[in-house]
């Protein structure tokens, strides 16, 4: 299934703004997470298709994933 | 006050009040110049100062914002242009709540900051610096940190709060008593060249939306610092939304953050 991942800010350092990848039906955020090397501590915001999710959450095909990192300073 | 009232009609320059008439006034009747602005601004005559504001915020609205209190929580980064960009604006009470002093490293970016003030607490140099700018405004500086224990008494008689933190907990800690008080929150944080600002009304759960998979004590600020500009666009947009929310005009951030790329020069709205 193809699924479109945007990242945004510093995520997208040493990888892409946006891509269509393709991934195995069933896979979860986590599983995209993981395979785009991404420290967990670095997700605080997912959304799918415009709406928050859950990193459990399988993914289908054509949904567009994004991933914002944890912004807090002052 | 018929005496006062007489003395500013007579001395102002049509509707304009300038400020040699602003200081006599505040001498010859033994009053704060933030008094005089206040009666000057009820006889709708308009000190000189705010001449540029007029065409955008008119003399009704400059008192209103006259009136208005906002309390900024952290005076570093955001917290120091927000102070700036708020007493020029004309925000006549402004509570200023940090418990730092100034340190060398704050220098690159905290505009309240320079050689001669390290070791001073940023709130005292907050207050120095409005009473520099504008003296009409009176600044309340408190030089504690925001707690769940004391921001109920803090925030006591705030209309709006200006979120200027650098600790996520904290943040989660301000919008829930902001939350429990019914005052309008406005987000904003930085790291590197990026940044995001968001408003929390009463009833909503904002900052716990934007923060919900993320308790930690620091965002990615850790690995990427900040530099000079990030802050001043950040304070700026929580300026922008703070005069917009006290005067009721326009489209405040509700329920959607704006996520700022300085790098890639982008911005997207998120819905909350």
């Amino acid at each position: 299934m193809k699924v479109t991942v945007k990242l945004f800010a510093a995520l997208r350092k040493g990888r892409f703004d946006m891509e269509t990848r393709e991934y195995s039906p069933g896979t979860k955020i986590s599983q995209v997470i993981d395979e785009l090397n991404i420290p967990k501590d670095q997700v605080s915001i997912i959304f799918v298709n415009n709406r928050h999710a859950e990193p459990e959450r399988q993914l289908d095909d054509g949904d567009v994933v994004a991933f914002f990192p944890p912004i807090g300073g002052g | 006050m018929e005496a006062l009232d007489d003395f500013l009609r007579s001395h102002a320059q049509e509707d304009l009040l300038p400020w040699s008439v602003q200081v006599e006034a505040a001498n010859r009747f033994g009053l704060t110049y933030g008094e005089i602005e206040e009666a000057a601004l009820g006889m709708d005559i308009l000190p000189v100062r705010y001449l540029r504001n007029r065409q955008t915020i008119n003399t009704v609205q400059q008192l209103h914002l006259f009136r208005s209190k906002v309390a900024v929580i952290g005076c570093g980064g955001l917290g120091g242009y927000a102070v700036e960009e708020m007493a020029r604006l004309g925000i006549g009470h402004i509570k200023v709540i940090d418990p730092d002093v100034f340190e060398e490293h704050n220098m690159n970016r905290q505009v309240l900051s320079s050689p001669g003030v390290l070791g001073k607490p940023k709130v005292e140099a907050a207050a120095q610096r409005v009473m520099e700018i504008n003296p009409a405004v009176t600044v309340v500086p408190v030089k504690k940190a925001f707690t769940t224990g004391n921001g109920i008494e803090l925030l006591q008689g705030i209309n709006i709060v200006l979120d200027a933190l650098d600790t996520i907990p904290t943040r989660l800690e301000l919008a829930e008593i902001c939350k429990k008080l019914n005052i309008p929150l406005v987000h904003g944080s930085i790291a590197g060249w990026y940044g995001q600002a968001a408003v929390q009304f009463p009833g909503e759960d904002i900052l716990g939306k934007i923060y919900s998979r993320y308790k930690e004590k620091k965002g990615i600020e850790t690995e990427l610092g900040i530099p000079s500009f990030t802050p001043a666009v950040v304070a700026s947009i929580q300026v922008a939304e703070v005069c917009k929310i006290l005067l009721n005009e326009g489209k405040p951030l509700r329920q959607r953050m704006l996520s700022i790329n300085l790098l890639d020069m982008e911005i997207v709205e998120i819905q909350l």
